[in-house]
């Protein structure tokens, strides 16, 4: 303790002497040698609290995401994030260009795919160059080690972003609750678990990257932050398909901001910047390519720029023109004439097939119902289906309370930054209620105009309680908070209870916050952290059983099958047969081509020795089906089987949905329909079940996942054998005969 | 199929019983006759176990100190260890004395014979015996008959050998048994007299057949036995200064008994007692103390392991992700860490050396080819190696976590290897301990750096304008 003083003299000299310090020397030479020492100047206190509470939020972003990892082990999980982390080992192996110009014939078979031409690379790139970051420092790390934890890492980024975001739309104690709402937000949590391997966990951190530096950019009218932006811009694009979403909203706030009377020159620079340098960025990623000035998707923004230029040349008019009423004219015919140009421009590129229509993922967004009558593929995954309320509520809890409250004191400070977040978090969330997994892109939005509740509520609240001794400490407070309009607490000083209500509600608003840390721990331990791969349940003494039986199975197809087998099965288990049994698929979860999946969907719905002759056609060798009957495990194909009638009988109208069902209802038992009983679908899923005895009390041949006896108990294979069933008969593979000799 | 190589033996028999009276000739060999030869062949697992005892007889005139030991061409690349031991001292006071054995060629050898020199302790003189324990591993030397079989089928095997023992010398008594792994026995050889008792074979007793005599014989029985064969074994250990040994060990594994045919029915194989000849558990004696081990593959952890520990050793029981059946394989890989002062000793010219065990710690497989790397802390130098038997050396360089240097890998490779190749071996090398801090330091001088640098950049104005 005896030395400390000094040496803090010492640097405290020096330091004086580096930087131009407000205070004279010999002052800072007292208080350095009076007792209080160690006290800090309120700036640099301010300084020390933000900077911790952001490296503990840093933190916090990373370790609540590991619960997967504690719980199961270091693992990629559910579907896409296995082609994801397929094609990264491929391009850490084999470089970037061999990456590039990939020809997977491992899926689609007899297709094949274009890696290079049809994937964001984003992701991979990304994750690629952290590895060889680490391995040239040295760290011997597994390019898998990187996969896993590159989601977790990106989420402690945005929480980054989401404090930069948050102080230029409000201030910085909005910035830092922004910050620790979103790090342990369940609806961002949902896709950025450590190994939840997937676009999304780096484009939500590109998502707002790129709002925050376009907000700056039009706040600024820097010519560098929209570069940035730009950039940011680029890096979403080579990240998620997402990206369409900026490439609208960008042009749709222009244009609120455009009529309400808000153009500057500000937002000039950073729109035309930001929208001609995205776009001849974006057109480097070979998916994306000329989609900028020739899809449907993509003509807002081009509309809106050229809708700036008009807005430009007409301000440039209207400074030469004095003359109002000629001004007023002029305004006329030029808006007249490029409102037809426009129009004529784009009736023209439609017509003539230049400009694309807007493609059915895009319809189904603007239309929850779009997808159920014309696109069943996209209809049949259950993160396309609109949201219920309990999701809301799961994924957001507090924050779906607060959003409100945010959106008003928004409009109570209205400036071009707020708008742009009341606008994102508008439309973010009418997406997120067409779709679950849309949820993801409205959670940044909500976070941050949650915070802004959060944060103004507080700071008033406190304002209050610290009324009395504010005399005294003006400058202090003031120091610490730059905000202007919230200090009307002052005004009703008078009233007696006004301090003690304060404390309560402050009270309450920990309560609340509190509880929201509760539930977003519970949620991403309890719900969001399961690999799907690898299922968990409890045994009857309460003990965790482990079902391993994807792995199982996939593994027992590398290993025991030959190099050049192709296996059909359902898309969905596609990227992960590819990627961890090391076999040719015939559909995978790219659903690029509608066809052929129903081709699949039509075999596995037809009679086995029609589906035989579809199968020798696509020179199947094994068919794999997934099935819960044993362990009661819900999501198996035998649930997933109306979808494929579905999506078979939209190409082949041989295959009729009705067929399939009793009175309009699907059922496995013996009231089911004639042909659900003899399809190959379920002669797969149900081969010896009858023999089996699932759970004691119940006759054999009982289907544990729906509750019900078999009703077509004898099944008989004649074209296929049965080459391998997992432990739980969770996976079964069949293998596909040879034809046999003609005589 | 079958018949083709059984006549060829045949023939190749008959040549050498025809060949005999050309090796007459040879000299040396005249000496020593053996009085009595017992042979008990122990084909009960996959692997092969032969106990020969030998009592040698010197009838020349002058000392020998050497005694050959013959193999057909076709047996010879199959032994995977030779073991020969003098017995001194009657009965009560019996002890075995290791003898050196090695490969040897002669010029003359018939039918392309191999031959293995035991060179004894003393020179055996004139008219002297000697007892001579001779013990050979014989691997893959068991051929499924038939060679595809279905899930419900037991496995059956044929064992092929002579019934009088390849000897370049004269055997005045000799006996052969065979002992099988149950009293199921298809077809068996006979080579008169030949008894069978319960689960053994006997051939024999056969007086005075001259050198070189060769009958073949043919066994054919059932054997369950799991055929673990481990087609590649490549272990890694890696020592850290810092007080702990990492080992790591990528395993593939096969099934080498019948191919599994037609289906594999999980209803069969969870209900009836079906698929005899598949195996699921493997078991792997690991050193006592073992810590954070762990059982995976390429794609993930395997759930299906226990591990029982006792002061005397460890027992790590493993399951494949899936059943074994003849012909699939599974690839794993085991790791365990190990303090580091159960196998790092100081020798006395103060050089470190690692003491460790050789061979494949899992219970009962062959191991074809296996690779051992001991990575050496980064800075060591002059690396050496002691091994019991013959390896392949070589060095490499390994980087891990903060090499600059790379560490020095001592390479061992062997192929066929055993359970009897479990025994110890040495690395030694010369290690300054100055090296172990050189990354601690690296690292504190980056965070050093890293602080310096934000209390720089807080203390300076970049700004150009004011």
């Amino acid at each position: 303790m005896v030395g400390k003083p000094i040496s803090e003299h010492v640097n405290g000299g020096t330091n004086t002497s580096k930087t131009t310090s407000p205070k004279p020397f010999s002052s800072d030479l007292l208080s350095n040698l009076s007792f209080k020492t160690l006290k800090l100047k309120t700036k640099q206190q301010e300084l020390l609290i933000r900077v911790s509470i952001l490296c503990l939020v840093y933190v916090l972003a990373f370790i609540t995401r590991l619960f997967s990892v504690l719980r199961y082990e270091s693992m990629i999980h559910e579907f896409d994030p296995y082609f994801n982390y397929r094609t990264t080992l491929y391009l850490t192996e084999k470089g970037f260009y061999e990456f590039w110009n990939w020809f997977d014939s491992e899926s689609w078979y007899p297709l094949g795919r274009i890696i290079g031409g049809t994937l964001y690379p984003g992701l991979m790139v990304t994750a690629a160059l952290i590895y060889w970051a680490l391995r040239f420092l040295r760290f011997a790390v597994h390019i898998r080690e990187v996969c896993v934890l590159t989601a977790p890492f990106f989420a402690s980024n945005t929480t980054i972003v989401a404090y930069l975001f948050g102080k230029e739309i409000w201030d910085t104690g909005a910035g830092l609750v922004a910050a620790a709402l979103i790090a342990i937000c369940p609806g961002y949590i949902s896709r950025s678990v450590a190994g939840s391997y997937d676009n999304e966990g780096v484009a939500i951190f590109a998502l707002l990257l790129t709002f925050y530096l376009f907000v700056k950019a039009v706040n600024t009218g820097s010519l560098a932050w929209s570069l940035a932006s730009a950039f940011g811009y680029f890096y979403m694009v080579s990240a998620w398909g997402g990206y369409v979403f900026i490439i609208n909203l960008v042009p749709l706030y222009v244009l609120v901001l455009l009529i309400t009377g808000r153009y500057s020159m500000r937002l000039y620079v950073a729109y035309n910047c930001m929208y001609i340098v995205g776009m001849l960025l974006a057109m480097q990623i070979r998916f994306v390519g000329f989609q900028h000035v020739q899809s449907g998707e993509h003509m807002a923004a081009m509309g809106v720029f050229f809708l700036m230029q008009v807005f430009y040349f007409l301000d440039w008019v209207k400074h030469l023109l004095s003359d109002t009423k000629m001004f007023q004219a002029f305004l006329r015919i030029t808006v007249t004439c490029a409102v037809g140009v426009g129009a004529v421009a784009l009736g023209l590129g439609t017509a003539s097939g230049y400009i694309s229509p807007w493609t059915g993922r895009f319809y189904s967004l603007l239309d929850p119902t779009y997808a159920k009558d014309h696109i069943p593929i996209i209809a049949s995954v259950s993160e396309h289906q609109p949201t219920a309320w309990s999701s809301f509520m799961f994924d957001f809890h507090i924050l779906l309370f607060l959003f409100p409250a945010g959106l008003y004191f928004c409009f109570k400070r209205l400036s071009d930054a707020t708008i742009f977040i009341v606008m994102y978090g508008l439309t973010s969330m009418y997406f997120a209620g067409v779709m679950v997994r849309l949820i993801l892109v409205a959670t940044p939005a909500v976070c941050l105009i949650s915070a802004i509740a959060v944060s103004a509520t507080i700071k008033n609240l406190t304002q209050l309680v610290r009324a009395k001794d504010k005399v005294p400490q003006t400058g202090s407070t003031k120091g610490a908070s730059s905000a202007k309009g919230s200090s009307k607490g002052s005004i009703d000083q008078s009233q007696p209870f006004q301090k003690n209500g304060a404390i309560a509600l402050l009270f309450g608003a920990f309560y609340l916050l509190s509880k929201y840390a509760t539930h977003c721990t519970w949620v991403t331990s309890e719900a969001y952290s399961s690999p799907s791969i690898v299922l968990a349940a409890r045994g009857a003494h309460g003990n965790r059983v482990i079902f391993d039986d994807y792995r199982e199975a996939y593994f027992w197809l590398r290993q025991n099958t030959p190099p050049d087998a192709k296996v059909m099965s359902w898309w969905d288990y596609g990227y992960q047969i590819t990627a961890m049994g090391n076999r040719t698929v015939i559909v995978d979860n790219n659903t690029w081509n509608n066809t052929h999946i129903a081709t699949v969907g039509r075999a596995m719905s037809s009679y086995e020795d029609e589906a035989y002759d579809i199968m020798r056609s696509l020179d199947v060798d094994y068919v794999l089906v997934v099935f819960g009957g044993v362990t009661g495990y819900s999501s198996d194909d035998i649930n997933k089987f109306l979808w494929m009638v579905r999506i078979g009988g939209g190409v082949f109208p041989v295959i009729k949905e009705p067929d399939y069902l009793v009175n309009g209802e699907y059922r496995v038992d013996k009231g089911a329909a004639p042909k659900m009983l003899n399809c190959l679908m379920y002669k797969l899923s149900y081969y010896r079940f009858g023999e089996l005895t699932t759970e004691y009390g119940k006759p054999p041949g009982y289907d544990r996942a729906r509750g019900v006896e078999i009703g077509n108990k004898d099944v008989k294979l004649e074209y296929l054998e049965e080459a391998f069933t997992t432990s739980n008969w969770i996976v079964r593979i069949y293998k596909v005969k040879p034809p046999n000799n003609r005589w | 199929m079958e018949a083709l190589p059984s006549l060829a033996r045949l023939l190749l028999a008959l040549t050498i019983f025809s060949s005999l009276s050309l090796l007459a000739c040879s000299s040396s060999l005249q000496d020593l006759q053996i009085a009595n030869a017992e042979r008990r062949i122990d084909v009960t697992s996959h692997i092969i176990k032969v106990f020969l005892t030998l009592k040698v007889e010197n009838t020349g005139t002058s000392p020998v100190s050497e005694v050959l030991l013959a193999f057909p061409p076709t047996q010879v690349d199959h032994i995977a260890s030779l073991k020969a031991a003098v017995t001194i001292g009657k009965k009560k006071k019996k002890s075995y004395v290791p003898l050196e054995v090695n490969p040897t060629e002669l010029p003359d050898a018939p039918n392309g014979t191999k031959y293995f020199k035991i060179l004894l302790l003393n020179p055996l003189s004139a008219g002297e015996t000697a007892t001579l324990e001779v013990l050979y591993i014989l691997t893959h030397s068991l051929e499924p008959f038939p060679a595809e079989i279905s899930q419900s089928e037991s496995q059956l095997v044929y064992y092929r050998d002579s019934a009088i023992i390849l000897s370049p010398y004269y055997i005045k008594q000799q006996t052969t048994f065979i002992r099988t792994p149950s009293t199921k026995v298809e077809s068996f050889t006979r080579v008169e007299p030949t008894t069978r008792a319960g689960t053994e074979l006997k051939y024999g007793p056969y007086k005075d057949r001259p050198a070189y005599s060769y009958s073949p014989v043919l066994v054919h029985f059932e054997n369950n036995s799991p055929f673990a064969v481990v087609e590649e074994l490549v272990r890694e250990v890696e020592i850290s200064h810092w007080g702990s040994l990492q080992i790591t060990e990528h395993y593939t594994l096969a099934h080498a008994g019948a191919r599994h045919k037609g289906v594999f029915s999980r209803v069969d194989y969870q209900g009836r007692s079906s698929g005899v000849s598949s195996f699921k558990h493997l078991l792997a004696r690991l050193p006592p103390r073992v810590h954070s081990v762990f059982y995976r593959d390429q794609i993930g952890n395997i759930s299906s392991s226990h591990l029982r520990t006792d002061y005397r050793r460890t027992d790590l029981e493993i399951e494949p992700r899936y059943p074994l059946f003849g012909g699939w394989k599974a690839t794993f890989l085991i790791g365990y860490g190990l303090p580091l002062q159960d196998f790092l000793f100081e020798s006395p010219d103060g050089r470190r050396y690692l003491n460790f065990t050789f061979g494949c710690p899992l219970a009962d497989t062959v191991v074809d080819k296996l690779t051992l790397k001991v990575v050496l802390p980064e800075g060591s130098k002059d690396p050496s190696a002691v091994v019991p038997f013959t390896v392949q050396q070589h060095l490499e360089t390994k980087y891990s976590y903060l090499d600059v240097v790379g560490r020095t890998v001592v390479v061992l490779e062997k192929k066929n290897v055993v359970p009897e190749h479990n025994s110890p071996f040495q690395v030694y090398y010369s290690f300054n301990p100055v090296f172990m801090l050189a990354e601690p330091l690296m690292l504190i001088s980056v965070f050093f750096f890293l602080f310096m640098a934000s209390v720089a950049y807080l203390h300076v104005d970049f700004s150009i304008s004011k």
